[in-house]
């Protein structure tokens, strides 16, 4: 175990490092690193100056050195527009984002495993039919577009629900947070049902044929041969066998989830990490873009080192293989 | 009786007919077909068929903006569609738009298919350290969410119509090339690649005309679907402005544009736009999940 741990620890430094190098060369290379790194407001001196003090005159690998070094202390450059460090611009905005994508997890679990229940104990039903139909049209539909419908019906025509912003924040370990208010929650309501539409239909599909499998196994036919109602076989023997891969499957979604929402705070102007890298896009606010994506891909790379240790925890073939 | 005289042609069952035939036997498949036929008529036939050359600054009037939908405007046109605040018939609109999306969700899926296929042909016909390297660019590559990825290349490449084919066949071909690895890895052992080893074939003629052709069932799957997946991506890119330019806008722009006129209920801007991607991508899903069943080997009888 202690090996397979190093060497994936190992993996996943390499992976980083890869990493941060097209992330690099993508900024510094690709683009204009002067147009990049200063400000178009700066004059002829003030270019040549900078140029020198950010060390564009050296050959690209002492550049990375550079580069990288600072990045280890934490300095990835300020941002122009806010002309705050990009680091910390990105760390503020991180707690709506979080909030967002598990509260979308929460509801495609909330809205999800019943469906996907019912889906499963009766296969041939009419109302099972339309639940598959419906989870099909949730992995088609394109997510700002509904996001878009969703602000004209619920906001626009009946009223119902706040169209865009976070609402009212209250204070919890430090930080913001909306779901603590009825206001912050009627904020979040739309757009984190928004998010979780992909994963609603990925529950149902996962509960049903989770169902399906379990009801043949043999100690369901036990408990129901044993006597005990319908209630408790399904609720107790069937249900807690099929909940760990969902809640499983719905975690390891967490990355995408992160990433999707990307698309969701634009559309509800939810003013998280996705909404600020779009916006700092737009403005070529460059080392914004930088942090965000070495911050994202730092989260992805600790999340799949996560995952797989969990999976060798789990089923012990996943080692004995890499070792083979 | 002269229809006895008449000779009586028996089909010989080739695969190709096997396959129609059985494509066939789905009613909601076909149906799928018969939309997205009908869609990419109206894409490639655009400039005869819509009212208006949306993009045509002299057919435009500022004042028709933001007509309803089937409002007649001033230049004697039924707008069924309404039109946007430009005064563009929302109809020449979306088909235009249709164009560039289906073009750009093609295209870009045509080349991933390429350079992924050839990859993974590569990766399972050399094996070893090739295989190892292509392999764990794959994995790396899948483990990131498209989206991301797609913004990374567009935040470096900027916007534009051949940046966002570059950006959506680099998220692309690693779905390509793990399928065509797949089915290659079990394909190079049968016999006939082992003959044509023996009559000293160059590798190239190995690999495009003997094994590619036997991986080709799993390939139009993942094809099928991800051309839907490209086009909605495209869409998706698009409307964070991060996509196609104003002056080529696809469906995804367009409901963009449609966004701020939202909140005062000119719904149609962003609404029929909508529509139209939704069935463009349900009618290639519906194709593409059929395909799944008829070229799955595992369910035939």
């Amino acid at each position: 175990m202690t090996v397979y741990l190093l060497r994936r620890i190992l993996q996943s430094l390499l992976v980083l490092v890869a990493m941060s190098i097209i992330v690099f060369v993508g900024v510094y290379a690709v683009g204009d690193p002067v147009e990049i790194l200063i400000s178009p407001d700066a004059d002829q001196m003030e270019r040549e100056r900078a140029i020198a003090a950010l060390g564009l005159d050296l050959p690209l690998w002492e550049q990375y050195a550079t580069f990288l070094w600072r990045a280890l202390q934490g300095d990835l450059g300020r941002s122009f527009v806010y002309n705050e460090p990009a680091l910390q611009l990105i760390l503020q905005k991180m707690p709506a984002t979080l909030e967002l994508a598990f509260g979308s997890m929460f509801i495609s679990i909330l809205i999800g495993l019943p469906l996907g229940l019912y889906a499963g104990l009766k296969p041939d039903s009419v109302g099972s039919k339309v639940i598959m139909a419906g989870s099909i049209l949730g992995f088609s539909l394109p997510t700002f577009w509904v996001g878009l419908m969703l602000i004209m019906v619920f906001a626009v025509q009946l009223g119902w629900l706040p169209s865009t912003g976070r609402g009212d924040t209250a204070e919890f370990l430090g930080l913001q947070w909306s779901f603590l208010t009825a206001n912050g929650l009627s904020h979040l309501l739309m757009p984190a049902v928004n998010l979780a539409l992909f994963k609603i239909s990925l529950v149902i599909r996962l509960t049903r044929s989770g169902v399906r499998e379990t009801m043949l196994m043999d100690y369901v036919k036990f408990a129901r041969a044993k006597g005990l109602s319908p209630s408790r076989v399904t609720f107790v023997h069937v249900f807690k066998n099929i909940l760990i891969p969902v809640v499983t499957v719905v975690g390891l979604e967490l990355g995408s989830t992160i990433a999707f929402s990307v698309v969701t705070e634009s559309v509800f102007a939810w003013p998280g990490m996705g909404k600020l890298i779009i916006d700092s896009i737009n403005v070529l606010d460059r080392p914004v873009i930088v942090a965000y994506l070495l911050i994202i891909v730092v989260m992805f790379i600790v999340i799949n080192l996560i995952v797989d240790l969990l999976y060798s925890a789990l089923d012990p073939r996943v080692r004995l293989e890499g070792k083979a | 009786m002269s229809d006895l005289a008449a000779p009586i042609i028996i089909k010989e069952e080739t695969p190709f007919r096997r396959f129609v035939s059985e494509f066939m036997a789905s009613k909601i498949a076909v149906g799928g077909l018969l939309v997205f036929t009908i869609i990419a008529l109206l894409a490639i036939f655009a400039p005869w068929i819509t009212p208006q050359n949306p993009y045509d600054l002299a057919q435009l009037d500022i004042m028709d903006g933001r007509l309803e939908p089937g409002a007649v405007g001033g230049g004697g046109i039924t707008h069924w569609l309404g039109t946007d605040d430009q005064g563009r018939d929302m109809l020449s609109g979306i088909i235009y738009g249709l164009r560039i999306s289906l073009t750009v969700g093609v295209g870009s899926a045509l080349i991933a298919c390429l350079v992924g296929a050839s990859l993974g042909l590569m990766a399972a016909y050399a094996g070893g350290k090739t295989d190892s390297v292509i392999m764990r660019i794959v994995d790396l590559q899948l483990s990131f969410p498209t989206i991301l990825a797609a913004l990374m290349i567009l935040a470096f490449l900027g916007k534009g119509v051949m940046n966002v084919v570059i950006a959506l066949v680099i998220v692309e071909w690693a779905y390509y090339a793990r399928t065509v690895r797949g089915s290659a890895l079990v394909e190079r052992r049968r016999e006939y690649i082992e003959a044509a080893q023996c009559l000293a074939l160059p590798t190239s003629r190995i690999l495009f005309r003997h094994l590619l052709p036997n991986c080709l069932p799993p390939l139009i799957v993942v094809g099928t679907i991800q051309i839907a997946r490209a086009i909605a991506l495209e869409a998706t890119l698009s409307f964070l402005g991060l996509g196609v330019p104003i002056t080529e806008p696809s469906l995804g722009l367009l409901i963009a544009n449609g966004y701020e006129y939202m909140l005062s209920g000119k719904y149609w801007i962003s609404f029929y736009p909508g529509i139209a991607l939704l069935v463009t991508i349900v009618s290639i899903n519906l194709m593409g999940d059929h395909l799944r069943d008829v070229l799955n080997p595992r369910l035939k009888k």
